[in-house]
């Protein structure tokens, strides 16, 4: 990394660990940032990037390693000592509060007052500097921030991190909810901080837009820096490589199934919160994979395939019926079953049993004239346990007690119960142990071979390349590429995912003039 | 970005929106004959006036704990424990300043057990302020032996008194109280720190603690000065009743709530004024002295006013659809 003898860096981490009970989220990761520069950090999803920004602002310690703040130590035991060293966070989630208006949040906690009582005008001129500032005069000070579109709350964000007189901005994927025009003023606010000496640790996986806007790069992969320098002069195809390292698809188990005649298709499905149409077709005993970066759009075709979100336009057609805007009920009975990315929110009830976890979809079996049977269901339910081999006391136990790969068992036995057959897994493996995670890849061979059909929305493209028969890839809402598996190598994936073409075969700075 | 809306016509309805319900209800009965003379003259306004004394105090303190997110259920049994602790305490033989005082500072203790325990136990208020609701009355009727305290007159009755004793003065000196504190009330939540941070805990709690903002202090002292206002409350329920009666005001907390609701007043948080409240409040008491006068039983007033609620709060939402 070169760096100027004169200027000492702004901050330097050293040596850094975290690890979060058996999992080493960060092994001993260095990185520094200058006065002024605009560092990249960049890595798949579960790299460590999140762990190192909250190290960084003080929401957790680290286990090893030290770091320093203009050559001073820096030890922050909470988030309100990273503040006052000047580092702001502008977070992915917005953290407004939306009925205060855009003054109001901007000044929230740093109220300009005489024993209690507001200076509003004092404020107003505050806050009109700081949208100045960021080069969004017309956004008015009075207006309840709920009213602005999301470009807009993430300018006020930034404002107000602004006017904290930070001295390093963290930016944690800011242009994922942005449009075009408004990354752009973006990437003039970045430029305008740099003017004034801020420094900005830039977290995105979009690749183009980092070459762009970062003076330098650190990549992480699986909680280590792996390569960091200057971006003038590097390849997006050095960062690719760089990102998804050397990784091999021979732990996953194959297990032999043929593809069938198509039961699934989407023609032109648009949703409520869907981005753009999406066609595909799914047959039986295939398994699709669905790459792409969090944010790409894959819940959202989920989800309004199955009826969980609004249906606009377009048509699914599972074995022969028209199924565009069925409510869930309907698509269960169809034999769609939807395997929730959000377990514990969505997926599961967690202070219920596992019996009536597993059984939720389907009761009949265990219903007469409306009451309930249990017996029957702790008997179905304890086979479905020792089938699975999920590691629960028995049927009775609160799934909630039960460890995240066992309760993701329960979550897919659930859909084998309701005898599904055709299953949309969003991102069954995230934060599951090995164990369980080679379980569930070898489940998804066999469920294969027996006809059923399976879309597999993952963010990990080694287990993606390890089990699919088919690989598509989403990009900003829309479906770019899909081709069978032998095909895809992972930095093809990782190059569609971030670029929205396969092959970034071309210099960066020719692509940026496009 | 913003895509603004004719803004000026929309401000304007959302600062009247409570206005026109409350012009509606006075139009409605002004224009039925057999109630038109008795119901427009001073004398009515006035004696609705000082009905809704009582609500209105609840409410200024329910404002503020529904803008910042919550809740309190035991606001009407916080005005009974009141109202019979300053009985109690003319009927020991207390100046009447110091009862009225000792009857305030009740309701503040109440109020400031239900701030603590909301934010030391992490309990959501609901449930925390429906425990309360049951010790309050519990320790009411415990205090008073079960039965009514009686207590010698004093100008403590006076607050309440439809004919104020300087008859200048036009309208019961609780009246008063409440406009002057309502006026103070809208101030504190506009124009000072505290208020725009009641604002920010109920509109988004998390990111008021991460703008450094010290919530649960903010909630203790949200649910301290609500519970005053329950015992002021209280106080003017003794002054009215002239007796200190445990089992008065049952079922009050819902007016209350209802007043603020109808007002504006968000139960997510986030939301509510002090002058939409104090025209919820204004809406109930009219609707009740109209229904009154025109001789309607009970029970229509009560249907009425669940229905007014109601629309009250879907008008209030078609009014943010969009946004």
């Amino acid at each position: 990394m070169s760096r100027e003898p004169a200027a000492p860096p702004v901050l330097r981490m050293a040596g850094v660990s975290k690890s979060f009970g058996a999992t080493r989220a960060l092994d001993g990761v260095s990185f520094e940032l200058g006065r002024g520069e605009v560092h990249a950090l960049i890595g798949e999803n579960g790299a460590g990037k999140s762990t190192m920004m909250k190290i960084l602002s003080g929401a957790i310690p680290p286990d090893a390693g030290r770091m320093e703040i203009d050559g001073w130590p820096y030890a922050p035991a909470g988030p309100a000592d990273g503040l006052r060293g000047g580092i702001s966070m502008i977070y992915q989630e917005l953290t407004l509060a939306p009925h205060l208006t855009v003054e109001e949040n901007i000044m929230l906690g740093r109220e300009v007052h005489a024993a209690g009582w507001l200076d509003r005008k004092a404020m107003k001129r505050r806050v009109r500097e700081a949208l100045e500032l960021v080069r969004h005069p017309e956004i008015s000070p009075d207006v309840p921030v709920r009213k602005l579109s999301v470009g807009a709350k993430q300018v006020v964000e930034i404002a107000r991190a602004l006017l904290n007189r930070a001295r390093i901005v963290v930016m944690d994927e800011p242009t994922s909810a942005l449009s075009q025009e408004d990354s752009q003023r973006l990437f003039e606010i970045i430029g305008k901080l740099k003017g004034q000496g801020v420094s900005v640790i830039y977290i995105s996986h979009f690749l183009e837009e980092v070459q762009r806007v970062a003076d330098s790069y650190t990549v992480l992969r699986d909680g280590r820096g792996v390569g960091s320098g200057r971006m003038e002069g590097t390849l997006l195809e050095d960062l690719i490589q760089l990102m998804v390292g050397q990784k091999f698809t021979r732990f996953f188990p194959k297990v032999e199934h043929a593809v069938g005649e198509v039961i699934l298709s989407l023609d032109g499905l648009k949703g409520a919160r869907m981005t753009s149409p999406v066609s595909l077709t799914l047959s039986r005993g295939e398994i699709l994979g669905i790459a792409g970066l969090i944010g790409a759009g894959r819940t959202e075709m989920l989800r309004t395939l199955f009826g969980l979100d609004e249906a606009e336009g377009g048509s699914v057609v599972v074995s022969g019926f028209e199924m565009a805007g069925a409510k869930p009920w309907a698509s269960i009975s169809r034999g769609l079953g939807l395997l929730s990315e959000d377990r514990q929110g969505e997926g599961l009830a967690l202070g219920r049993s596992v019996a009536d976890n597993m059984t939720m979809s389907d009761f009949a079996p265990y219903r007469r004239h409306g009451f309930l049977r249990p017996g029957r269901q702790r008997r179905a339910v304890g086979e479905w346990i020792g089938k699975m081999k999920i590691k629960a006391k028995g049927p009775a136990q609160k799934v909630g007690d039960l460890s995240g790969g066992n309760q993701q068992k329960v979550a897919l036995a659930r859909l084998l119960h309701q005898k599904a057959a055709i299953l949309l897994l969003d991102e069954p493996t995230r934060g599951i142990d090995v164990v369980s995670k080679a379980q569930i890849y070898e489940w998804i061979g066999e469920l294969a071979r027996e006809g059923k059909a399976v879309l597999f929305v993952s963010s990990y493209l080694p287990e993606l390349l390890g089990i699919c028969d088919r690989i598509a890839v989403f990009h900003r809402g829309g479906l770019v590429e899909s081709r069978p598996t032998p095909e895809w190598d992972a930095p093809g994936l990782m190059a569609a995912a971030t670029v929205g073409r396969a092959r970034p075969d071309h210099p960066i700075s020719q692509r940026i003039a496009e | 970005m913003s895509r603004q809306r004719p803004a000026g016509l929309q401000k304007v309805l959302n600062v009247l929106g409570p206005f026109i319900g409350l012009a509606l209800v006075i139009a409605l009965f002004s224009l039925i004959p057999e109630v038109q003379g008795r119901f427009l003259r001073f004398a009515n306004f006035k004696s609705v006036a000082t009905q809704s004394v009582i609500v209105a105090l609840g409410a200024l303190g329910m404002t503020f704990i529904i803008v910042s997110g919550g809740i309190d259920l035991s606001a009407a049994s916080n005005i009974a424990l009141s109202s019979v602790i300053t009985a109690y305490a003319i009927n020991a033989g207390a100046a009447p300043l110091v009862a009225v005082l000792l009857g305030v500072l009740t309701g503040g203790l109440v109020g400031l057990a239900n701030g603590a325990l909301v934010t030391r136990l992490r309990l959501i208020p609901f449930i925390v302020t429906l425990g309360m609701m049951g010790i309050a009355r519990g320790a009411a009727k415990w205090i008073a032996g079960n039965q009514k305290i009686d207590a010698p007159m004093t100008w403590a009755n006076e607050l309440m008194a439809r004919s104020p004793r300087p008859s200048w003065l036009l309208l019961a000196p609780g009246v008063w109280i409440v406009i002057l504190l309502a006026v103070a009330m809208a101030v504190v939540l506009r124009y000072t720190v505290f208020g725009r941070h009641v604002f920010a805990v109920g509109s988004n709690e998390s990111a008021a603690r991460l703008c450094g903002i010290r919530t649960s202090r903010v909630k203790i002292l949200v649910y301290s000065v609500a519970g005053l206002f329950c015992g002021l409350s209280g106080v003017m329920e003794f002054s009215r009743l002239t007796v200190g009666d445990p089992t008065v005001a049952v079922g009050l907390e819902l007016d209350i709530i209802a007043a603020v609701v109808i007002g504006g007043g968000s139960l997510n948080g986030g939301e509510g004024s002090i002058l939409g409240t104090m025209v919820g409040v204004m809406i109930m008491s009219f609707l009740r002295n109209g229904c009154t006068m025109m001789g309607w039983p009970n029970y229509i007033q009560e249907i009425i006013i669940g229905a007014i609620i109601v629309i009250a709060v879907t008008l209030d939402r078609l009014r943010h659809r969009g946004e």
